[in-house]
Order: C-alpha cells, then sequence, then structure tokens
C-alpha cells in the first residue's frame, strides 16, 4: 500500500470532498495563500480557488459562527483552527450555537460543520500554543469528537466528519503531522464510534488518545521485554465512543491504563475509566488507572514542560503498579 | 516638532537601538540553541514600541502581545532577566515557564506578553477601570496589531472604554500583515484608527518609524486619559523586517514591499537625525551603541549561565492557597 504522512492524509481527504461535493469549502487562518499554519492545506488554494479555499480574519467566534449558519443553510464547512488554544475564542459558537441547533429547534436542523483543529504539544510552546481540549468537548452533547492517530485514520475519519450532518471537532496532534503510515488507494470511509486495536495483548490494555496512541506502542514494546503483553486500542473517536472493543477487551486482561496528554483531571481517560468501572468492575484484578498532564498549565522549559507531560516512562510506570 | 534637547534624543535612540539589537541577539542565541521556543521578532518596530513607553510612567501599564520584546523593553524590563526568560531559566521573569509569548513585570507595569492574538486587550481596559475606581491618575495602555482589531475581544473592550470613558490607549501596530495574509485581506480598510470613531473617542494616524512622532501622539493620548477624557486609539503604521516567526519562509511578500520599508528603517533613519538636527558626533552615538552592545553581551552571558529550573518546580504555583506539589 502508499504511504504517506498525516497532513498528506487530511489534505487528500480536504480535496477530494471538495471535489466530490461543491457544497464544501474551507476557512481560516492563512489557510491560502500561508498555505496552513502547519502547511496542512497547502497548495489547495490552487485548485479550488480563494472562494473555497478562503482565508479569514483573526476572529475564531465569527469563522466558527459563520460556519455554523452556512451549515445550517446547506453548505459543509471545514473551518480550521489554528491551535487547539485558540477554541475557548470561539467556543460559545461551538458549545452554545453549533452543539445545540439540532436538538432545541426540534430536530428541524442539521449543523454538517466540521471543526478541524491542532492539538498538543510540540515543545516549549508554551501555555498558550500546548494544550489539548478534546476532554472539555465530550462533555457537551450535541458535538462528536474525533482524535485520529493515524494517516489512515485521520483521512478516514475527516471524510466521515465531512459527509455527516452533525458539528465534529476534529483534533489533529500537531507531533502526528510527519508521522508516515499506509493509506489505502480510492475512495474510503472510517465509521465513527469504531475503535482500532493497534496491538494484541493478554495481560493489560492500554487505551491511548491522540498523540498518546505512539507512545503506547512504545511502552508496549519495553513492556514486552518485562514480560507484559500489553493490548493497545486507540479509540479513534471520543464521541461517539466504541463502548464494546473498550469492554471486552478490558474484561480480557483485566487490567487498564487510559492514557491522554491532555491535564489528567475531568479528561477523556476519566470518562473511559468510569465506564469500565460501571461495566466492568468484576473483572477488574487491579484499579483502573489514568497518565495524564500533570494539572498546571504547559510550562515553556523543556525541562518543567517534560515533568508536566505523560511520557512511555509514565505509562510503564503506571503499569508497573498494576501486578 | 517639539524642540527636543540632545540627551532626550540621544536617549530615544539608546532604546530604539537596544531594542533592535536584543532582537538580533535573541535571534542569534535561538540559532544556536540557547533559546528552545519560538520568536517573532519586532526588527523594523521599534519606534511604535518605544515611542509610546516614553509617554507613560513607571506606575502606568501595558498590555502586550506575541510580539513583544519591544514593549517590554521599553516599558523599562531588563534584558538580562528578558534573556533568561527566553532561555528557559529559574532567574528569568516568569522562571522559565512563560517564555517569550508570556514575559511579565507587575512591578514595571508589564502585565504580559500574550499568545492568544487580542487576549490582552480587555486586561487593559479593567486596569483602567481600577485606575478609574481608585481615582488614581494612572494609565493602561494596550498594544496589538492591525490583526487583533479582527476579534471580538477588541471590540468589546473598546467599547467598554469608550462607554465609561477609561484611561486607556489602544495602541496598534499596524505591520500591514497578521501572520502570512496581508491586512488588505483581513478588513474592508487600511486606515485601522477610524475603527475609534463607532467608539466614539479618537483615532490618530501616526508614523510608527519615527519614535518621536509616536512619542507626541501618545503624550496628546495620555493627556486626555489622566485628565478623565477617555480612550484614544492610536494607530503606528510600521512594518515588520523579518518573517512572523523566526523560520517563516515569507512566501506572502509583495515583492519590492520589504524593501521599500527598509529605505526607512526606523534605526537608521532616526541615526542620521540625531547628526542632521541635533548635530550629535559620531563618536556619542558610537558610545551609545557600544555601552547596549555591552549590555547585550551581559545580558547573554547572564542567561547562558543562569540556573536551569528543576522538575520539581513544575508543580509549584498554580494556585495562592494549595501548596505547591499537593495539586493532583
Ligand atoms: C486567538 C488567536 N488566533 C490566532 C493566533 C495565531 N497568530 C499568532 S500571531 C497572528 C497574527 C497576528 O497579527 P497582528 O495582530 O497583526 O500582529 P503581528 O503578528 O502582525 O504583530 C496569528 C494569526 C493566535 N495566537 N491567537
Ligand atoms: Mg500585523
Amino acid at each position: 500500500m502508499r504511504e504517506m504522512t498525516y497532513a498528506q492524509a487530511i489534505r487528500e481527504a480536504l480535496a477530494e470532498e471538495m471535489r466530490r461535493d461543491k457544497n464544501v469549502f474551507l476557512m481560516g487562518e492563512d489557510i491560502a495563500i500561508f498555505e496552513g499554519a502547519f502547511g496542512v492545506t497547502g497548495n489547495l488554494w490552487k485548485e479550488f480557488g480563494l472562494e473555497r479555499v478562503r482565508d479569514t480574519p483573526i476572529s475564531e467566534a465569527a469563522i466558527v459562527g459563520a460556519g455554523v449558519g452556512a451549515a445550517i443553510m446547506g453548505k459543509r464547512p471545514v473551518v480550521e483552527i489554528m491551535f487547539g488554544d485558540f477554541l475557548p475564542v470561539g467556543m460559545d459558537q461551538i458549545v452554545n450555537q453549533a452543539a445545540k441547533a439540532r436538538y432545541m429547534s426540534g430536530g428541524k436542523v442539521s449543523v454538517p460543520l466540521t471543526i478541524r483543529v491542532t492539538t498538543g504539544a510540540t515543545g516549549a510552546a508554551a501555555g498558550h500554543h500546548s494544550q489539548s481540549f478534546e476532554g472539555w468537548l465530550i462533555g457537551i452533547p450535541g458535538l462528536k469528537i474525533a482524535v485520529p492517530a493515524s494517516p489512515e485514520d485521520a483521512k478516514g475519519l475527516l471524510k466521515t466528519a465531512i459527509r455527516g450532518e452533525d458539528p465534529v471537532i476534529f483534533f489533529e496532534h500537531k507531533r502526528l503531522y510527519g508521522m508516515r503510515g499506509a493509506v489505502p488507494e480510492g475512495d474510503f470511509t472510517i465509521p465513527f464510534g469504531k475503535a482500532r486495536l493497534v496491538r494484541r495483548g493478554k495481560d493489560v490494555t492500554l487505551i491511548g488518545i491522540s498523540g498518546m496512541v505512539p507512545t503506547c506502542l512504545e511502552a508496549a514494546e519495553e513492556l514486552q521485554r518485562e514480560g507484559v503483553d500489553a493490548e493497545v486500542i486507540d479509540p479513534r473517536t471520543l464521541v461517539p465512543l466504541d463502548r464494546d472493543l473498550i469492554l471486552e477487551s478490558a474484561v480480557k486482561t483485566g487490567r487498564v491504563v487510559v492514557v491522554q496528554e491532555a491535564h489528567s483531571r475531568g479528561g477523556a481517560a476519566a470518562e473511559i475509566a468510569a465506564l469500565i468501572a460501571e461495566h466492568a468492575m468484576d473483572w477488574m484484578n487491579a484499579p483502573i488507572l489514568r497518565v495524564g498532564a500533570r494539572n498546571v498549565p504547559i510550562p515553556y522549559s523543556p525541562v518543567l514542560e517534560q515533568e508536566v507531560l505523560p511520557g512511555k516512562e509514565d505509562i510503564i510506570a503506571a503499569v508497573r503498579k498494576l501486578f | 516638532m517639539a524642540n527636543y534637547k540632545k540627551f532626550f534624543v540621544l536617549d530615544v535612540y539608546r532604546r530604539i537601538y537596544l531594542v533592535r539589537e536584543f532582537e538580533l541577539r535573541a535571534i542569534e542565541e535561538r540559532r544556536r540553541g540557547l533559546i528552545p521556543g519560538f520568536i517573532h521578532s519586532c526588527v523594523g518596530e521599534e519606534a511604535t514600541a518605544v515611542g509610546a513607553c516614553l509617554a507613560l510612567h513607571q506606575d502606568d501599564v501595558i498590555t502586550s502581545t506575541h510580539r513583544g520584546h519591544g514593549h517590554l523593553l521599553a516599558k523599562g524590563g531588563d534584558p538580562k532577566y528578558m534573556m533568561a526568560e527566553l532561555a528557559a531559566r529559574s532567574s528569568g521573569y516568569c522562571k522559565g515557564r512563560g517564555g517569550s509569548l508570556h514575559i511579565a513585570d507587575f512591578d514595571l507595569g508589564i502585565l504580559g506578553a500574550n499568545g492568544i492574538v487580542g487576549g490582552g486587550i480587555p486586561a487593559a481596559v479593567g486596569a483602567a477601570l481600577a485606575f478609574s475606581l481608585r481615582k488614581e491618575k494612572r494609565v493602561a495602555l494596550s498594544f496589538f496589531g492591525d490583526g487583533a482589531t479582527n476579534q471580538g475581544s477588541f471590540h468589546e473592550a473598546a467599547n467598554m472604554a469608550g462607554l465609561w470613558k477609561l484611561p486607556v490607549i489602544f495602541f496598534c501596530e499596524n505591520n500591514l500583515y497578521g501572520e502570512g495574509t496581508p491586512q488588505s485581506k483581513q478588513a474592508p480598510l487600511c486606515d485601522l484608527a477610524k475603527r475609534a470613531e463607532s467608539f466614539c473617542f479618537p483615532g490618530v494616524i501616526v508614523d510608527g518609524n519615527d519614535p518621536l512622532a509616536v512619542y507626541e501622539a501618545t503624550r496628546e493620548a495620555v493627556e486626555r486619559a489622566r485628565a478623565g477624557e477617555g480612550p484614544t486609539f492610536i494607530e503606528g503604521k510600521t512594518y515588520r523586517f523579518r518573517g512572523h516567526y523566526e523560520g517563516d519562509p515569507q512566501v506572502y511578500r509583495i515583492p519590492g514591499e520589504l524593501e521599500e520599508w527598509q529605505a526607512r528603517d526606523p534605526i537608521p533613519t532616526f541615526r542620521q537625525r540625531l547628526i542632521e538636527q541635533w548635530s550629535i558626533a559620531e563618536d556619542e552615538i558610537k558610545q551609545v551603541e557600544d555601552s547596549v552592545q555591552q549590555q547585550l553581551n551581559e545580558a547573554v552571558a547572564y542567561a547562558s549561565s543562569a540556573p536551569i529550573p528543576q522538575e520539581e518546580e513544575a508543580l509549584e504555583g498554580v494556585y495562592a492557597d494549595i501548596h505547591g506539589g499537593k495539586v493532583f
């Protein structure tokens, strides 16, 4: 199978969806002429023109909100928010407008809006350019939350997001943009709510979110050398969440560590841990553990940042506690 | 133009030269690996920062931006602690936690750089509100870019300040770009000072490459603010000579534009004026430049040997009353 990067896979999904449906258009800061702050949109503006690949003012509330309105009117906007840290500027439009429109209107309207946003820390970018907010948004009914961790998933899930009828927050981890991986030829989609079994194992289940999936895999390789056979699961979407695969694995191994880069308090890992506690407690041989960032803003100093962010060693240490 | 004394203009030159050279050092030190994070340099835009802050008192306050080194130095920031912060050291302004985008010194009235475009503007209005409530004659000045005037935070804050006639100055550095997108592609007007009209306070345009013109416009705004006459919007027309951030490929620049603006580079232009208008000797200017270079050598040396934060410091100080490492 051909290989490409996570960023290229996203660009390919955008291009194919724009060719397929003239209602799909992109807007965001510096996505056209500048070709995207992370180069994801690249030269799409050359093929689709500046109407459909639209540079916007620095106005996150209006970018998201205009996306909501255009979506209600039958367009399929894909808006880009450059850093997840800037999502809060557009938060009312996400939480109170996009997420509520269908239900509060008695189901009379759809908001087929995709909000692409980068997430995570890349090193020494400090507290306004390093955060992971997916866990904040999973508690808002009406939003779907995608956290792809491979090129193939990024492409397939983005297509599903664009074709779907509901608002999706699509978190792209900055550290994954350069990751290469196999991506099938031709048109394919990946459904929401289907987790991916990344590595089969029998002793412990590692559930990794977004940028933590590769880190979980690394930890699993190292644990193997200690004789611990770890299973690694990537939920791929947090809303909807694949409860079946998660619970099946938890029941099988009896030991679970949920790993996220976001602050560990109140996040997606807590939600998944609670799910397992509610439905699979009787099969658990050890407490369900969370690994996440320490609950302080992400500091600038690389020494401090490394202390605050979760890494392979933290996962391994957590697993050791379970035996 | 007023008849400025020689020592004053020489000091203005020292300040703009310090900002320029600080930026060049920071860029160099980043390349050499002393500075781990990104830098948005204000090379080419020194005159707005320096001219505006000259009109402020020590107990007046500013809010700054991602392109904030000039603002901080102009408000009295010490290059040593700034460089140490950029180098992520414990003795930096923010103990190495903030870096370029978060530098602050509340004793000097520097309420902070900001990683969020438009993020600091409402806080300047709030500071002005505090001064007004306490009947103090202090003012707040918020620096922000052309791009930031497209944020709701700017419009909401400016409206509130206009309504309550608060002692605040909105200082817009219009450098013709927001990241990689020209200002003309971000707003339906190019003279951003016009925005003030809708908030019912004056909007003035000033040559942002002339530190004295900026100083005069700001002084007038400060006088209005201290007299209780409310806010002023000042638009300094200027240009950034380097990339949006260090490493920016700058594919978006209009050909010839950079060269046109470089011909009006605030540093050599003002230097020439010192010689022609104030008959200051080359030697004397050179002395000022040497002393700045010396100061920067010391700043870099200080930063290079400053202590690196210890891992355990990471968990300290998130809250006022929850002790250190007890944060879970
Ligand atoms: C809320 C928010 N949106 C986007 C960004 C990304 N960003 C950082 S600086 C910048 C351009 C700002 O333009 P302007 O206000 O004109 O300031 P300049 O960089 O020109 O000094 C952008 C888009 C950000 N930091 N914060
Ligand atoms: Mg600008």
